[in-house]
Protein backbone atom coordinates (compact mmCIF):
# COMPACT_ATOMS: atom_id res chain seq x y z
CA UNK A 1 0.00 0.00 0.00
CA UNK A 2 1.41 3.34 -0.59
CA UNK A 3 1.61 6.35 1.57
CA UNK A 4 -1.66 8.17 0.02
CA UNK A 5 -3.10 5.32 0.49
CA UNK A 6 -2.96 4.93 3.52
CA UNK A 7 -3.29 8.44 4.47
CA UNK A 8 -7.05 7.94 3.15
CA UNK A 9 -7.51 5.23 4.92
CA UNK A 10 -6.14 7.28 8.15
CA UNK A 11 -8.96 9.66 7.31
CA UNK A 12 -11.42 6.76 7.10
CA UNK A 13 -10.68 5.79 10.61
CA UNK A 14 -10.90 9.43 12.05
CA UNK A 15 -14.13 9.79 10.48
CA UNK A 16 -15.06 6.64 11.83
CA UNK A 17 -14.29 7.52 14.66
CA UNK A 18 -16.30 10.97 14.69
CA UNK A 19 -18.97 9.59 13.15
CA UNK A 20 -19.33 6.74 16.64
CA UNK A 21 -18.93 9.94 18.96
CA UNK A 22 -21.45 11.95 16.97
CA UNK A 23 -24.02 9.60 16.82
CA UNK A 24 -23.71 8.72 20.70
CA UNK A 25 -24.33 12.32 21.64
CA UNK A 26 -27.25 12.30 19.25
CA UNK A 27 -28.63 9.19 20.86
CA UNK A 28 -29.12 11.33 24.38
CA UNK A 29 -31.14 13.42 22.48
CA UNK A 30 -33.05 10.61 20.47
CA UNK A 31 -33.29 8.73 23.51
CA UNK A 32 -35.14 11.48 25.23
CA UNK A 33 -37.31 12.49 22.08
CA UNK A 34 -38.35 8.98 21.81
CA UNK A 35 -39.47 8.56 25.54
CA UNK A 36 -41.29 11.68 24.98
CA UNK A 37 -43.01 10.35 21.76
CA UNK A 38 -43.56 7.21 23.69
CA UNK A 39 -45.08 8.89 26.72
CA UNK A 40 -47.20 11.51 24.84
CA UNK A 41 -44.76 14.25 26.51
CA UNK A 42 -43.33 17.13 24.72
CA UNK A 43 -39.66 16.39 25.17
CA UNK A 44 -36.65 18.28 25.08
CA UNK A 45 -37.44 21.69 23.02
CA UNK A 46 -36.01 24.33 25.15
CA UNK A 47 -32.43 24.10 23.91
CA UNK A 48 -31.92 25.17 20.35
CA UNK A 49 -34.53 24.58 17.35
CA UNK A 50 -36.51 20.93 18.14
CA UNK A 51 -33.93 21.33 21.38
CA UNK A 52 -31.22 19.93 19.15
CA UNK A 53 -28.29 21.47 21.16
CA UNK A 54 -29.61 19.26 24.23
CA UNK A 55 -26.43 16.99 24.60
CA UNK A 56 -24.57 20.06 24.24
CA UNK A 57 -26.31 21.23 27.42
CA UNK A 58 -25.75 18.09 28.81
CA UNK A 59 -22.12 18.01 28.17
CA UNK A 60 -21.56 21.87 29.86
CA UNK A 61 -23.91 20.59 32.99
CA UNK A 62 -21.15 17.25 33.27
CA UNK A 63 -18.12 18.81 32.84
CA UNK A 64 -19.11 21.63 35.50
CA UNK A 65 -20.52 19.49 38.00
CA UNK A 66 -18.22 18.64 40.93
CA UNK A 67 -15.32 16.34 40.62
CA UNK A 68 -15.99 14.27 43.25
CA UNK A 69 -13.95 11.03 44.76
CA UNK A 70 -14.87 9.06 47.89
CA UNK A 71 -13.09 8.18 50.68
CA UNK A 72 -10.53 5.36 50.44
CA UNK A 73 -11.25 5.25 46.95
CA UNK A 74 -8.19 4.09 44.70
CA UNK A 75 -7.86 7.34 42.79
CA UNK A 76 -5.58 6.02 39.82
CA UNK A 77 -7.66 3.21 39.11
CA UNK A 78 -11.23 5.18 39.99
CA UNK A 79 -10.28 7.70 37.03
CA UNK A 80 -8.52 4.81 34.63
CA UNK A 81 -12.41 2.57 34.90
CA UNK A 82 -14.33 4.84 32.78
CA UNK A 83 -11.35 5.57 30.87
CA UNK A 84 -11.15 1.83 29.55
CA UNK A 85 -14.97 1.59 29.14
CA UNK A 86 -15.13 4.84 26.63
CA UNK A 87 -11.85 3.55 25.06
CA UNK A 88 -13.21 -0.07 24.52
CA UNK A 89 -16.14 1.21 23.21
CA UNK A 90 -14.63 3.22 20.35
CA UNK A 91 -12.27 0.30 19.71
CA UNK A 92 -14.81 -1.84 18.09
CA UNK A 93 -16.14 0.08 15.78
CA UNK A 94 -12.27 0.05 13.71
CA UNK A 95 -13.47 -2.97 11.45
CA UNK A 96 -17.16 -2.39 10.76
CA UNK A 97 -17.48 -2.21 6.68
CA UNK A 98 -19.54 0.72 6.38
CA UNK A 99 -19.47 0.88 2.52
CA UNK A 100 -17.75 -0.82 -0.36
CA UNK A 101 -15.13 1.35 -2.05
CA UNK A 102 -14.65 4.42 -3.37
CA UNK A 103 -12.42 5.09 -6.33
CA UNK A 104 -11.35 7.98 -7.98
CA UNK A 105 -8.70 7.28 -10.58
CA UNK A 106 -5.82 5.11 -9.67
CA UNK A 107 -7.04 5.26 -5.71
CA UNK A 108 -9.39 3.04 -4.02
CA UNK A 109 -10.86 3.45 -0.53
CA UNK A 110 -12.39 1.29 1.44
CA UNK A 111 -15.20 2.85 3.61
CA UNK A 112 -13.88 0.89 6.72
CA UNK A 113 -11.20 1.60 9.43
CA UNK A 114 -9.16 -1.75 8.89
CA UNK A 115 -9.87 -4.94 7.24
CA UNK A 116 -8.58 -7.66 9.34
CA UNK A 117 -9.40 -11.68 8.18
CA UNK A 118 -10.42 -12.17 11.94
CA UNK A 119 -12.52 -8.93 12.21
CA UNK A 120 -15.47 -10.80 14.08
CA UNK A 121 -13.27 -11.99 16.52
CA UNK A 122 -11.69 -8.49 17.08
CA UNK A 123 -15.41 -7.18 17.93
CA UNK A 124 -15.75 -10.14 20.37
CA UNK A 125 -12.78 -9.53 21.94
CA UNK A 126 -12.97 -6.06 22.35
CA UNK A 127 -16.60 -6.44 23.75
CA UNK A 128 -15.01 -9.17 26.51
CA UNK A 129 -12.85 -6.33 27.43
CA UNK A 130 -15.78 -4.08 27.85
CA UNK A 131 -16.32 -5.86 31.17
CA UNK A 132 -13.41 -4.61 32.65
CA UNK A 133 -14.17 -0.86 32.67
CA UNK A 134 -17.43 -1.79 34.91
CA UNK A 135 -15.70 -3.96 37.37
CA UNK A 136 -12.38 -1.88 37.99
CA UNK A 137 -14.93 1.22 38.52
CA UNK A 138 -16.94 -0.81 40.82
CA UNK A 139 -14.16 -1.96 42.98
CA UNK A 140 -12.26 1.32 43.13
CA UNK A 141 -15.02 3.24 44.49
CA UNK A 142 -14.65 1.55 47.82
CA UNK A 143 -18.31 1.04 48.47
CA UNK A 144 -19.92 -2.06 49.27
CA UNK A 145 -22.80 -1.53 46.63
CA UNK A 146 -20.95 -0.77 43.84
CA UNK A 147 -18.24 -3.53 44.36
CA UNK A 148 -21.75 -5.55 43.82
CA UNK A 149 -23.26 -3.59 41.41
CA UNK A 150 -20.15 -4.37 38.88
CA UNK A 151 -19.82 -8.25 39.89
CA UNK A 152 -23.77 -8.34 38.84
CA UNK A 153 -22.90 -6.13 35.91
CA UNK A 154 -19.57 -8.56 34.89
CA UNK A 155 -21.52 -11.89 35.76
CA UNK A 156 -24.63 -10.52 32.88
CA UNK A 157 -22.22 -9.47 30.46
CA UNK A 158 -19.73 -13.24 30.85
CA UNK A 159 -23.03 -14.99 30.69
CA UNK A 160 -24.77 -13.16 27.58
CA UNK A 161 -21.31 -13.81 25.76
CA UNK A 162 -21.67 -17.30 25.46
CA UNK A 163 -24.89 -17.46 24.19
CA UNK A 164 -23.76 -14.75 21.53
CA UNK A 165 -20.60 -16.29 20.43
CA UNK A 166 -22.51 -19.44 19.95
CA UNK A 167 -25.37 -17.50 18.00
CA UNK A 168 -22.61 -16.08 15.94
CA UNK A 169 -21.10 -19.79 15.32
CA UNK A 170 -24.20 -20.55 12.53
CA UNK A 171 -23.25 -17.41 10.50
CA UNK A 172 -19.73 -18.31 10.26
CA UNK A 173 -20.85 -21.14 9.54
CA UNK A 174 -22.65 -20.47 6.49
CA UNK A 175 -20.27 -17.61 5.33
CA UNK A 176 -16.81 -19.53 6.24
CA UNK A 177 -14.85 -16.35 7.06
CA UNK A 178 -14.48 -14.02 10.34
CA UNK A 179 -14.05 -11.22 8.11
CA UNK A 180 -17.04 -8.61 8.39
CA UNK A 181 -16.59 -7.51 4.70
CA UNK A 182 -16.36 -10.65 3.42
CA UNK A 183 -19.63 -11.46 4.98
CA UNK A 184 -21.85 -8.70 3.75
CA UNK A 185 -20.00 -9.31 0.08
CA UNK A 186 -21.50 -12.85 0.42
CA UNK A 187 -24.59 -11.08 1.32
CA UNK A 188 -25.73 -9.75 -2.32
CA UNK A 189 -24.52 -11.66 -5.90
CA UNK A 190 -24.91 -9.94 -8.69
CA UNK A 191 -26.99 -11.52 -11.17
CA UNK A 192 -28.28 -13.74 -8.20
CA UNK A 193 -31.74 -14.43 -6.19
CA UNK A 194 -29.85 -13.83 -2.80
CA UNK A 195 -31.56 -13.43 0.90
CA UNK A 196 -29.67 -11.50 3.58
CA UNK A 197 -28.22 -13.75 6.60
CA UNK A 198 -31.57 -13.12 8.60
CA UNK A 199 -34.05 -15.19 6.16
CA UNK A 200 -30.98 -17.83 6.89
CA UNK A 201 -30.90 -17.30 10.56
CA UNK A 202 -33.97 -16.16 12.03
CA UNK A 203 -33.59 -17.88 15.61
CA UNK A 204 -29.72 -17.30 15.32
CA UNK A 205 -31.00 -13.54 14.79
CA UNK A 206 -33.16 -13.53 17.67
CA UNK A 207 -30.61 -15.08 20.07
CA UNK A 208 -28.03 -12.15 18.73
CA UNK A 209 -30.43 -9.18 19.33
CA UNK A 210 -31.52 -10.24 23.15
CA UNK A 211 -28.02 -10.72 24.10
CA UNK A 212 -26.58 -7.22 22.40
CA UNK A 213 -29.59 -6.03 25.25
CA UNK A 214 -27.97 -7.44 27.78
CA UNK A 215 -24.28 -6.86 26.51
CA UNK A 216 -25.21 -3.20 26.48
CA UNK A 217 -26.65 -3.38 29.21
CA UNK A 218 -30.48 -1.44 27.81
CA UNK A 219 -33.72 -2.25 29.19
CA UNK A 220 -34.78 -5.13 29.77
CA UNK A 221 -31.58 -6.28 31.21
CA UNK A 222 -30.33 -3.16 32.84
CA UNK A 223 -29.55 -4.79 36.02
CA UNK A 224 -26.18 -2.94 36.33
CA UNK A 225 -27.21 0.46 36.76
CA UNK A 226 -31.15 0.17 37.33
CA UNK A 227 -31.11 3.10 39.77
CA UNK A 228 -34.65 3.23 40.71
CA UNK A 229 -34.53 -0.50 42.37
CA UNK A 230 -31.11 -1.19 43.27
CA UNK A 231 -29.12 2.50 43.54
CA UNK A 232 -27.04 2.93 40.75
CA UNK A 233 -24.84 -0.08 40.49
CA UNK A 234 -21.43 0.57 39.80
CA UNK A 235 -21.32 3.92 38.73
CA UNK A 236 -23.10 4.92 42.05
CA UNK A 237 -20.50 7.30 43.64
CA UNK A 238 -19.20 8.61 40.30
CA UNK A 239 -20.08 11.97 39.48
CA UNK A 240 -19.47 14.75 36.73
CA UNK A 241 -17.99 14.04 33.38
CA UNK A 242 -16.58 10.34 34.83
CA UNK A 243 -20.01 9.24 35.02
CA UNK A 244 -20.91 11.15 31.96
CA UNK A 245 -17.90 8.92 30.17
CA UNK A 246 -19.81 5.84 31.20
CA UNK A 247 -23.18 6.68 30.17
CA UNK A 248 -21.52 7.90 26.80
CA UNK A 249 -20.05 4.20 26.54
CA UNK A 250 -23.14 2.71 26.68
CA UNK A 251 -24.43 4.74 23.94
CA UNK A 252 -21.61 4.07 21.36
CA UNK A 253 -22.27 0.64 22.35
CA UNK A 254 -25.52 0.44 21.34
CA UNK A 255 -24.45 2.10 17.80
CA UNK A 256 -21.60 -0.96 17.41
CA UNK A 257 -24.10 -3.41 18.50
CA UNK A 258 -26.23 -1.72 15.67
CA UNK A 259 -23.93 -1.36 13.19
CA UNK A 260 -22.74 -5.39 14.13
CA UNK A 261 -26.46 -6.51 13.51
CA UNK A 262 -27.22 -5.20 10.00
CA UNK A 263 -23.75 -6.43 9.54
CA UNK A 264 -23.94 -9.69 9.76
CA UNK A 265 -28.21 -10.30 9.26
CA UNK A 266 -29.12 -7.30 7.55
CA UNK A 267 -27.08 -7.35 4.58
CA UNK A 268 -24.86 -4.64 5.79
CA UNK A 269 -23.74 -2.24 3.23
CA UNK A 270 -26.16 -3.97 0.34
CA UNK A 271 -29.57 -3.25 -0.28
CA UNK A 272 -31.74 -4.83 -2.92
CA UNK A 273 -31.40 -4.50 -6.71
CA UNK A 274 -28.27 -2.50 -6.83
CA UNK A 275 -26.54 -4.58 -9.44
CA UNK A 276 -29.68 -3.96 -11.66
CA UNK A 277 -29.10 0.16 -10.73
CA UNK A 278 -25.85 0.20 -11.25
CA UNK A 279 -26.12 -1.61 -14.89
CA UNK A 280 -28.93 1.10 -15.27
CA UNK A 281 -26.98 3.85 -14.70
CA UNK A 282 -24.47 2.68 -16.90
CA UNK A 283 -26.71 1.69 -19.98
CA UNK A 284 -29.57 4.32 -19.82
CA UNK A 285 -27.79 7.42 -18.23
CA UNK A 286 -24.38 6.25 -19.86
CA UNK A 287 -22.51 6.95 -16.91
CA UNK A 288 -19.26 5.09 -16.37
CA UNK A 289 -18.84 2.24 -14.56
CA UNK A 290 -16.60 3.57 -12.00
CA UNK A 291 -19.20 6.53 -11.13
CA UNK A 292 -22.13 4.53 -11.02
CA UNK A 293 -20.39 1.85 -8.72
CA UNK A 294 -19.17 5.32 -6.47
CA UNK A 295 -23.00 5.94 -6.43
CA UNK A 296 -24.31 2.65 -5.60
CA UNK A 297 -21.32 2.69 -2.81
CA UNK A 298 -22.22 6.33 -1.59
CA UNK A 299 -26.60 4.85 -1.37
CA UNK A 300 -25.31 1.49 0.27
CA UNK A 301 -23.55 3.82 2.83
CA UNK A 302 -26.70 5.40 3.29
CA UNK A 303 -29.02 2.43 3.47
CA UNK A 304 -26.32 0.46 6.03
CA UNK A 305 -26.83 3.64 8.27
CA UNK A 306 -30.73 3.73 7.66
CA UNK A 307 -30.35 0.07 9.20
CA UNK A 308 -28.11 1.25 11.83
CA UNK A 309 -30.64 3.89 13.08
CA UNK A 310 -33.42 1.50 12.59
CA UNK A 311 -31.83 -0.55 15.49
CA UNK A 312 -31.11 2.38 17.69
CA UNK A 313 -34.74 3.22 17.71
CA UNK A 314 -35.69 -0.29 18.27
CA UNK A 315 -33.35 -0.63 21.56
CA UNK A 316 -35.34 2.64 22.38
CA UNK A 317 -38.56 1.59 22.09
CA UNK A 318 -37.99 -1.50 23.29
CA UNK A 319 -36.16 0.63 26.90
CA UNK A 320 -39.35 2.90 27.08
CA UNK A 321 -42.04 -0.50 26.69
CA UNK A 322 -40.69 -3.49 28.33
CA UNK A 323 -40.24 -3.36 32.37
CA UNK A 324 -37.09 -5.17 33.56
CA UNK A 325 -36.13 -7.98 34.24
CA UNK A 326 -35.50 -9.86 38.10
CA UNK A 327 -31.84 -10.98 38.12
CA UNK A 328 -32.64 -14.45 38.48
CA UNK A 329 -35.29 -14.83 35.61
CA UNK A 330 -31.92 -12.76 33.81
CA UNK A 331 -29.90 -15.62 34.45
CA UNK A 332 -32.23 -18.40 33.61
CA UNK A 333 -33.24 -16.87 30.05
CA UNK A 334 -29.50 -16.38 29.56
CA UNK A 335 -28.06 -19.85 30.57
CA UNK A 336 -30.96 -22.41 30.41
CA UNK A 337 -32.60 -20.97 27.39
CA UNK A 338 -30.49 -19.01 25.28
CA UNK A 339 -27.61 -21.24 25.61
CA UNK A 340 -29.65 -24.79 24.61
CA UNK A 341 -31.38 -22.85 22.11
CA UNK A 342 -28.66 -21.34 20.43
CA UNK A 343 -26.57 -24.82 20.44
CA UNK A 344 -30.19 -26.04 18.50
CA UNK A 345 -29.53 -23.66 15.76
CA UNK A 346 -26.24 -24.34 15.55
CA UNK A 347 -27.11 -27.99 15.09
CA UNK A 348 -30.24 -27.02 12.72
CA UNK A 349 -27.77 -24.90 11.01
CA UNK A 350 -25.01 -27.81 10.03
CA UNK A 351 -27.97 -30.02 8.96
CA UNK A 352 -29.43 -27.30 6.65
CA UNK A 353 -25.66 -26.95 5.07
CA UNK A 354 -25.32 -30.59 5.26
CA UNK A 355 -28.12 -31.15 2.96
CA UNK A 356 -28.10 -28.55 0.69
CA UNK A 357 -30.96 -26.16 2.05
CA UNK A 358 -28.91 -23.43 2.74
CA UNK A 359 -25.18 -22.44 1.74
CA UNK B 1 15.08 -6.24 15.62
CA UNK B 2 11.88 -3.76 15.03
CA UNK B 3 11.63 -0.75 17.46
CA UNK B 4 8.22 -2.43 17.74
CA UNK B 5 9.00 -5.60 18.80
CA UNK B 6 11.41 -3.86 21.43
CA UNK B 7 8.87 -1.57 22.72
CA UNK B 8 6.38 -4.67 23.30
CA UNK B 9 8.94 -6.32 24.59
CA UNK B 10 9.81 -3.53 27.15
CA UNK B 11 6.40 -3.38 28.10
CA UNK B 12 6.05 -7.09 28.82
CA UNK B 13 8.63 -7.46 30.67
CA UNK B 14 8.18 -4.38 33.15
CA UNK B 15 4.08 -5.10 33.34
CA UNK B 16 5.11 -9.10 33.97
CA UNK B 17 7.43 -7.65 36.79
CA UNK B 18 4.94 -5.43 37.62
CA UNK B 19 2.87 -8.59 38.62
CA UNK B 20 5.02 -9.75 40.97
CA UNK B 21 6.17 -6.78 42.65
CA UNK B 22 2.37 -5.02 43.03
CA UNK B 23 1.29 -5.03 46.65
CA UNK B 24 -2.35 -4.70 45.48
CA UNK B 25 -3.77 -7.63 44.13
CA UNK B 26 -5.82 -6.70 42.56
CA UNK B 27 -3.18 -4.29 40.79
CA UNK B 28 -1.03 -8.11 40.24
CA UNK B 29 -3.97 -9.14 37.82
CA UNK B 30 -4.21 -5.91 35.86
CA UNK B 31 -0.59 -5.60 35.16
CA UNK B 32 -1.34 -9.75 34.07
CA UNK B 33 -3.90 -8.50 31.69
CA UNK B 34 -1.36 -6.14 30.38
CA UNK B 35 1.08 -8.64 29.86
CA UNK B 36 -1.46 -10.99 27.68
CA UNK B 37 -1.86 -7.77 26.07
CA UNK B 38 1.75 -7.40 24.95
CA UNK B 39 1.89 -10.98 23.90
CA UNK B 40 -0.91 -10.61 21.76
CA UNK B 41 0.96 -7.71 20.10
CA UNK B 42 3.92 -10.39 19.37
CA UNK B 43 1.79 -12.68 17.92
CA UNK B 44 0.21 -9.85 15.50
CA UNK B 45 3.95 -9.24 15.12
CA UNK B 46 4.09 -13.10 13.44
CA UNK B 47 1.35 -12.56 11.52
CA UNK B 48 -1.09 -14.58 13.71
CA UNK B 49 -4.11 -12.82 13.48
CA UNK B 50 -6.35 -15.57 14.80
CA UNK B 51 -3.90 -16.93 18.31
CA UNK B 52 -3.71 -12.33 19.09
CA UNK B 53 -7.60 -12.57 19.00
CA UNK B 54 -8.14 -15.66 20.82
CA UNK B 55 -5.46 -14.91 23.17
CA UNK B 56 -7.50 -11.83 24.21
CA UNK B 57 -11.05 -13.39 24.02
CA UNK B 58 -9.87 -16.58 26.14
CA UNK B 59 -7.09 -15.06 28.54
CA UNK B 60 -7.80 -11.51 28.94
CA UNK B 61 -11.47 -11.73 28.78
CA UNK B 62 -12.98 -14.20 30.29
CA UNK B 63 -10.14 -16.47 32.49
CA UNK B 64 -8.97 -13.11 33.91
CA UNK B 65 -12.39 -11.57 35.01
CA UNK B 66 -12.37 -14.69 37.10
CA UNK B 67 -9.31 -14.13 38.76
CA UNK B 68 -10.77 -9.98 39.24
CA UNK B 69 -13.61 -11.73 40.74
CA UNK B 70 -12.39 -13.91 43.11
CA UNK B 71 -10.01 -11.08 44.25
CA UNK B 72 -12.29 -8.51 44.85
CA UNK B 73 -14.68 -10.85 46.55
CA UNK B 74 -12.05 -12.06 48.84
CA UNK B 75 -11.12 -8.27 49.71
CA UNK B 76 -7.63 -9.07 49.75
CA UNK B 77 -5.85 -5.63 50.96
CA UNK B 78 -2.10 -4.36 51.66
CA UNK B 79 -2.74 -4.52 55.46
CA UNK B 80 -4.48 -8.09 55.16
CA UNK B 81 -1.94 -9.58 53.12
CA UNK B 82 -0.06 -12.07 55.11
CA UNK B 83 3.28 -12.14 55.70
CA UNK B 84 5.30 -15.38 54.98
CA UNK B 85 8.20 -16.15 57.06
CA UNK B 86 11.60 -15.44 55.98
CA UNK B 87 12.71 -18.93 55.32
CA UNK B 88 10.53 -19.21 52.64
CA UNK B 89 11.30 -15.87 50.99
CA UNK B 90 14.76 -16.53 50.65
CA UNK B 91 13.58 -20.52 49.83
CA UNK B 92 11.47 -19.20 46.79
CA UNK B 93 14.26 -16.42 45.72
CA UNK B 94 16.51 -19.12 45.19
CA UNK B 95 14.43 -21.36 43.61
CA UNK B 96 13.25 -18.51 41.26
CA UNK B 97 16.62 -17.63 40.74
CA UNK B 98 18.19 -20.87 39.67
CA UNK B 99 15.49 -21.72 36.92
CA UNK B 100 16.04 -18.00 35.62
CA UNK B 101 19.91 -18.71 35.58
CA UNK B 102 19.01 -22.02 33.71
CA UNK B 103 16.80 -20.67 30.94
CA UNK B 104 18.94 -17.81 30.56
CA UNK B 105 22.11 -20.19 30.28
CA UNK B 106 20.22 -22.86 27.90
CA UNK B 107 18.77 -19.81 25.60
CA UNK B 108 21.89 -18.21 25.96
CA UNK B 109 23.49 -18.77 22.30
CA UNK B 110 20.31 -20.40 20.44
CA UNK B 111 19.61 -18.78 17.17
CA UNK B 112 16.12 -19.44 14.95
CA UNK B 113 17.02 -22.63 12.85
CA UNK B 114 14.58 -24.41 10.39
CA UNK B 115 12.81 -21.53 8.75
CA UNK B 116 13.94 -20.31 5.30
CA UNK B 117 12.95 -16.08 4.09
CA UNK B 118 12.88 -17.09 0.20
CA UNK B 119 10.04 -20.65 0.99
CA UNK B 120 8.70 -19.01 4.29
CA UNK B 121 4.60 -18.93 3.50
CA UNK B 122 3.52 -15.89 5.75
CA UNK B 123 -0.31 -16.32 5.87
CA UNK B 124 0.65 -19.96 8.02
CA UNK B 125 -1.14 -18.11 11.14
CA UNK B 126 -3.91 -17.26 9.02
CA UNK B 127 -7.57 -18.49 10.57
CA UNK B 128 -7.87 -20.67 7.29
CA UNK B 129 -4.98 -22.30 7.02
CA UNK B 130 -5.66 -22.79 11.39
CA UNK B 131 -8.38 -24.33 10.35
CA UNK B 132 -7.49 -26.67 8.00
CA UNK B 133 -4.54 -28.17 10.10
CA UNK B 134 -6.90 -28.69 12.97
CA UNK B 135 -9.90 -30.48 10.76
CA UNK B 136 -7.27 -32.10 8.46
CA UNK B 137 -4.43 -33.48 11.02
CA UNK B 138 -5.51 -33.01 14.18
CA UNK B 139 -9.42 -33.92 13.71
CA UNK B 140 -9.94 -36.38 16.23
CA UNK B 141 -7.78 -34.00 19.22
CA UNK B 142 -10.12 -30.96 18.02
CA UNK B 143 -13.26 -32.57 18.26
CA UNK B 144 -12.49 -34.51 21.81
CA UNK B 145 -11.41 -31.05 23.25
CA UNK B 146 -14.89 -29.74 22.17
CA UNK B 147 -16.94 -32.27 23.32
CA UNK B 148 -15.13 -31.63 26.73
CA UNK B 149 -16.21 -28.00 26.54
CA UNK B 150 -19.39 -28.48 25.58
CA UNK B 151 -19.36 -30.95 28.40
CA UNK B 152 -18.19 -28.51 30.84
CA UNK B 153 -20.96 -25.64 29.45
CA UNK B 154 -23.73 -28.10 29.93
CA UNK B 155 -23.10 -29.14 33.22
CA UNK B 156 -22.52 -25.65 34.09
CA UNK B 157 -26.37 -25.13 33.31
CA UNK B 158 -27.46 -28.13 34.97
CA UNK B 159 -26.21 -27.27 38.22
CA UNK B 160 -27.72 -23.72 37.66
CA UNK B 161 -31.23 -25.10 36.75
CA UNK B 162 -33.75 -24.98 39.40
CA UNK B 163 -34.81 -28.28 41.34
CA UNK B 164 -38.46 -28.75 41.95
CA UNK B 165 -39.43 -27.49 45.02
CA UNK B 166 -36.77 -24.96 45.56
CA UNK B 167 -37.85 -21.80 46.35
CA UNK B 168 -39.23 -19.07 44.16
CA UNK B 169 -37.57 -15.99 46.07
Amino acid sequence: MTLPALGWQGLVVLATFGISLLIATYCTYAERVIAAFLQDRVGPDRAGPFGLLQPLADAVKLFTKEEFFPAGANRALFVFGPCLAMVTALMSSAVIPFGNFLQFGDTIIHLQGIEINVGMLYVFGIVSLGVYGIMIGGWASNNKFSLLGAIRAASQNISYEIAMGLALIAVLMMSGTLSLREITLQQSVAGEWHFWNIAKQPLGFIIFIVCAFAETNRTPFDLPECETELIGGYHTEYSSMKMGLYLFAEYINVFVASAVMSVLYFGGFNFPFQYELRDWLVSSRGLELVTAQNIITILGLVGLFAKIFGFIFFFMWVRWTLPRFRYDQLMRLGWTILIPLAIFNIMLTGGLITFGVIK
Amino acid sequence: MSPLFLFLSFVALLSALGVVLAKNPVHSVLFLILTFFTLSGHYLLLNAQFLAAVNIIVYAGAIMVLFLFVIMFLNLNEETEPHKPALAKIAAAIAGGSLLLILVAALRNVSPAGYDAASFDSQIGMVDRLGLVLFKEYALPFELASILLLAAMVGSVMLGKRETGERNF
